[in-house]
């Protein structure tokens, strides 16, 4: 009767967004994304004390800038999460075409805070960069476009997608920043990888890699010396380098104590670059393994997690944005215990940077946004009998 | 693949008979065509996926490994440590072939300001300016007070003006540990040694790099860490070289030569015992090489090895050597000596226009020092013949001395080797080398005919090189060179008990645009002794020499040279540890007398 006055409730048809956001999500991942935040927190309050005090600011200046930065980092990403791929794919896409002109004005319109390469737009209170945007973005462009050429009479997807790759990956090295090119071209590269790349292209490009390495070694000096820089075991202890090993090594299981660490005094990017020697230093081997096993649950649980996915898109947008997320921590870490040759590189959420945590966030957000549980079809498959 | 088509007829006909629409066929086959090949992607990229995590496990994995390894080694170097504290005493010392000190390092400090942190700096600049007289105030004062945070006031400072700085009380004054080169000896050796300065530099270390002489040449030996300090031993001998250097300046004095030089040589090892260069400098305090001017002016010219000159007669023996061991003359041989001898339109003179008559014995043309005769026997050789014994002796190529500056001391030879260059270049003329490389020449000689290399480090067995004569034209030549001594124009050169053998050279200089000058020359003495079996040869060298002696103004060798050199191997002979033989005819004269 009560309907039939006031009108039926309202059927919103299908679950409400809360509820299905929680029950779809992969708690295990957004964990991991907070703890590594807190983390981040902890050890910004060690690691970027000399730096405030360098710039004349009060001791902890930049950690509250952290976490004011990661507060908004964090709504970015749960709201992200809550989307649906279709518009996490519009918005990212749109993202991405306004970060990419961003990126192409940067020249003429853009700073280098006196560090030598234009990477920056400075609003004053805070500064962007744009580069950080743009990869998440760019993986979702690409990863629409491969899976655009994945159907049938699809566009050449796949082949837009790299020249711009390529494009993008030539603005950064203008900059010049090497280390974002390389990520970019890595990302693209997984998702050609996952996307079904012919495996006689992937030997060729692997031999033209160790070929090109060769003719580089032997042609140029400079980088000679970085990769004999690298192999040599004995490392110069004056160099960055050389600090982080022994701040490592200072370290021990449990480290020197709060507070108590050297490195972050005489490294100059002891808050982004090498944030995991003063990890180590001040809270030892037991805190860098637990950041190591947080990056890699994250990573790796996401991979595993897209392997039943059915949709192209999602697969490959997820694939890229896993894996950028996972090579960018493993470069960070690598470079401090010597695996890798020098690179500067953040770690995600734990390094000191605005750009890079909101950026990350948005990205975790969009992971999580496509790694949530979905239909898969499994009840087709198995009345097709294809199960 | 087959490839099923997606409007098979055989279903296409039916379903028209059927009057059903022949599309939903086609549809229904493009969503199979798709869906198999998304499955197909997808299983494709199942696999690939999880080798990708897999990839990133080991790879997490192996990052974490390491920093378990590198947490639980120990710290290699305490970071406390000041950088550069290890880099010190790091240069290798330079010692004599006695194994005494000619360089070692010694540790100082260096100065700078940071003028931020600087209290006064008026009356730094006030105290500085009285404390180091050469600074330039105003200048300072103007990079304290301007924006410089940094300012490199002295390189290397004394104790004492530490001190004084320090008493000056000002935080923006700060000192730099430095190492510097010592050379304890002061301006001994001082071209074989070189010197040293600074290279990169930082606050708390600067690098020491060699940038002359030994120092340079075998930098990457004093500063190799991996010889853990073991010294560059060099052939010199401390007490012989204190000992030439003293007497050759004293002789330098003497002929008031502007310049000299001598060359003491192991005839058998190559060894340069003792090696001067005259003016030299303090090492210690190496002078700013000058922009203007005759290089060769300059102390820092070691004309034992740079300067190239035309060594006169000094090559007269070369070639009456080369001539006997050819076979084409012996001692006694006599040879024209007739004036004049003319080639290619040019008269082969004699020195003062003397005429030494028709014909001398070869022993005597070197005794007489005769122009002719030598160009007569250089025509007997041959231009080849001539000119692949001088290469043979090293005359043609720089020497290979381990001297940075030996590199350069490169013989001129003329283009055009002709017929009248060979005659003159028979009695050293027209083919300019360095002191050195006549070292070598006369160690061939001296040693029995074979080539030794000239070396600064010091050797523990002969160095024979190639064999350039035999032993029998060798001896030969040895004696006509003692004659030259005890008859000829070196008389002022015997040393009573060391049996000098030697020959004179007097040469004009050459003006810088062409011609010779009448009034200046470079002499030459090349000897070796004792003239039986010689260990050493001496070369003496004097640039621009006269003496007014015997009421006349003297230029020659004769009178110049040779007196200087035998006053050398007098006082030399002894430090080397030879001991004067004592000559079989010359007991004292006793008179039996009866009163």
């Amino acid at each position: 009767m009560t309907e039939m006055v006031y009108g039926a409730v309202p059927d919103r048809g299908g679950e409400p967004i809360l509820p299905k956001w929680w029950r779809t999500l992969d708690k295990w991942t957004m964990s991991c994304v907070l703890i590594l935040f807190v983390i981040g927190l902890l050890l910004g309050l060690a690691a970027s004390v000399p730096l405030a005090e360098r710039n004349g600011f009060a001791p902890f200046h930049y950690v509250q800038r952290q976490a004011v930065f990661g507060g908004g980092a964090l709504i970015a990403m749960l709201l992200t999460s809550m989307m649906s791929p279709v518009l996490v794919r519009r918005l990212a896409v749109l993202g991405f075409v306004a970060a990419f002109v961003a990126l192409v004005f940067l020249p003429f319109f853009g700073t280098d805070f006196g560090k030598g390469a234009v990477r920056w737009y400075s609003l004053g209170f805070a500064s962007v960069q744009p580069s950080e945007f743009l990869k998440p973005g760019f993986v979702v462009a690409a990863a629409w476009l491969m899976a655009a050429s994945q159907q049938i009479n699809g566009p050449p997807g796949t082949a837009w997608s790299f020249v711009l790759c390529a494009v993008i990956a030539g603005l950064l090295v203008m900059q010049p920043d090497f280390g974002q090119a390389c990520l970019v071209m890595f990302g693209w590269g997984v998702m050609y990888f996952v996307a079904g790349a012919p495996m006689l292209l992937l030997i060729v490009m692997a031999a033209l890699v160790v070929l090109g390495g060769a003719m580089a070694y032997s042609g140029s000096e400079h980088f000679a010396r970085r990769i004999d820089g690298f192999l040599n075991p004995e490392v110069d202890p004056t160099t960055q380098l050389g600090y982080a090993a022994d701040a490592i090594r200072e370290g021990g299981f449990l480290g020197v104590g709060v507070g108590e660490g050297q490195v972050k005094w005489s490294l100059p990017d002891a808050h982004t670059d090498f944030i995991i020697a003063v990890a180590a230093e001040e809270y030892g081997l037991v805190l860098v393994l637990i950041v190591i096993a947080l990056f890699c649950l994250i990573t790796v649980r996401s991979l595993l997690r897209l392997m039943r996915e059915r949709d192209p898109f999602i697969r490959l947008a997820g694939t890229g944005l896993a894996a950028m997320f996972g090579v960018q921590a493993m470069i960070n870490m690598g470079v401090a215990v010597r695996l890798l040759p020098a690179k500067g590189m953040t770690l995600p959420f734990v390094s000191y940077g605005g750009s890079s945590l909101i950026a990350g966030g948005i990205a975790v957000g969009m992971l999580l946004a496509f790694t949530r549980t979905r239909p898969q079809g499994e009840i087709g498959d198995f009345l097709r009998g294809r199960g | 693949m087959i490839r099923t088509p997606l409007r098979p007829l055989a279903r296409i006909l039916p379903a028209r008979a059927k009057g059903e629409n022949p599309d939903a066929i086609e549809r229904e086959n493009i969503r199979r065509r798709h869906e198999d090949m998304q499955d197909r992607a997808r299983n494709r990229a199942e696999g690939r996926l999880l080798m990708l995590g897999l990839f990133f496990l080991c790879a997490f994995v192996t990052v974490g490994a390491r920093m378990g390894l590198l947490a639980t080694s120990e710290p290699a170097e305490p970071l406390t440590s000041a950088v550069g504290a290890d880099i010190a005493n790091q240069r290798a010392d330079i010692v004599d072939r006695k194994g005494r000190v000619l360089a070692t390092n010694f540790e100082t400090f260096s100065l700078y300001a940071q003028p931020r942190q600087m209290v006064d700096p008026q009356a730094v600049v006030a105290g500085l300016a009285a404390i180091f007289p050469d600074l330039d105030a105003r200048r300072l004062l103007r990079d304290f007070t301007g924006k410089r945070k940094f300012v490199w006031i002295k390189k290397k400072i004394s104790p004492e003006q530490k001190q004084a700085v320090h008493d000056l009380g000002d935080p923006g004054l700060l000192f730099g540990p430095r190492e510097m080169r010592l050379y304890p000896n002061g301006r001994l050796a001082a071209h074989v040694l070189g010197g040293a300065g600074f290279g990169k530099e930082g606050v708390s270390a600067a690098e020491v790099i060699g940038v002359a002489g030994v120092e340079k040449q075998f930098d990457g030996y004093l500063r190799d860490p991996a010889n853990s300090g073991k010294p560059l031993q060099l052939s010199l001998d401390l007490s012989v070289q204190a000992a030439a250097e003293r007497v050759l300046l004293g002789g330098m004095k003497l002929m008031s030569a502007k310049g000299a030089t001598s060359i003491l040589m192991n005839v058998h090892t190559g060894e340069v015992v003792s090696m001067v260069s005259l003016p030299d400098f303090d090492p210690n305090d190496r002078p700013v090489p000058a922009l203007q001017g005759d290089p060769s002016d300059s102390p820092l010219f070691n004309r034992a090895v740079q300067g190239v000159y035309e060594l006169g007669s000094t090559f007269k023996i070369f070639t009456a050597a080369q001539a006997m061991d050819l076979g084409l003359v012996n001692a006694e041989t006599p040879i024209n000596t007739r004036r004049p001898l003319i080639q290619s339109g040019h008269e082969i003179g004699e020195f003062n226009n003397k005429h030494y008559g028709p014909e001398l014995s070869v022993s005597m043309v070197i005794e007489k020092s005769s122009n002719v005769g030598t160009a007569r026997l250089a025509q007997m050789i041959g231009i080849d013949r001539q000119r692949q014994f001088f290469d043979d002796l090293g005359l043609l190529e720089a020497t290979g001395l381990e001297l940075i500056e030996a590199q350069g001391g490169r013989p001129l030879v003329p283009r055009n080797w002709g017929v009248l260059e060979m005659m003159t270049i028979s009695f050293g003329h027209g083919l300019s080398a360095t002191p050195m490389h006549l070292a070598a020449g006369y160690a061939a000689i001296a040693n029995g005919g074979r080539y030794v290399s000239p070396t600064i480090l010091k050797q523990d067995r002969p160095q024979y090189g190639p064999r350039v004569l035999s032993e029998d034209s060798a001896a030969a030549a040895r004696q006509m060179l003692r004659r030259v001594v005890t008859h000829g124009t070196a008389s002022f050169g015997e040393v009573p008990g060391y049996a000098v053998a030697g020959k004179t050279g007097t040469a004009d200089k050459p003006k810088p645009k062409g011609g010779y000058y009448k009034d200046k020359v470079i002499t030459t003495f090349a000897s070796m002794f004792p003239a039986h079996d010689p260990e050493f040869v001496l070369i003496v060298t004097l640039d621009e020499p006269s003496i007014f002696a015997s009421g006349k103004l003297r230029r020659t060798a004769g009178w110049t040279a040779v007196p200087v050199a035998a006053e050398m191997i007098e006082r030399l002979a002894p430090l080397l540890g030879m001991r004067p033989a004592v000559e079989p005819g010359q007991v004292a004269g006793i008179t039996l007398t009866s009163n």
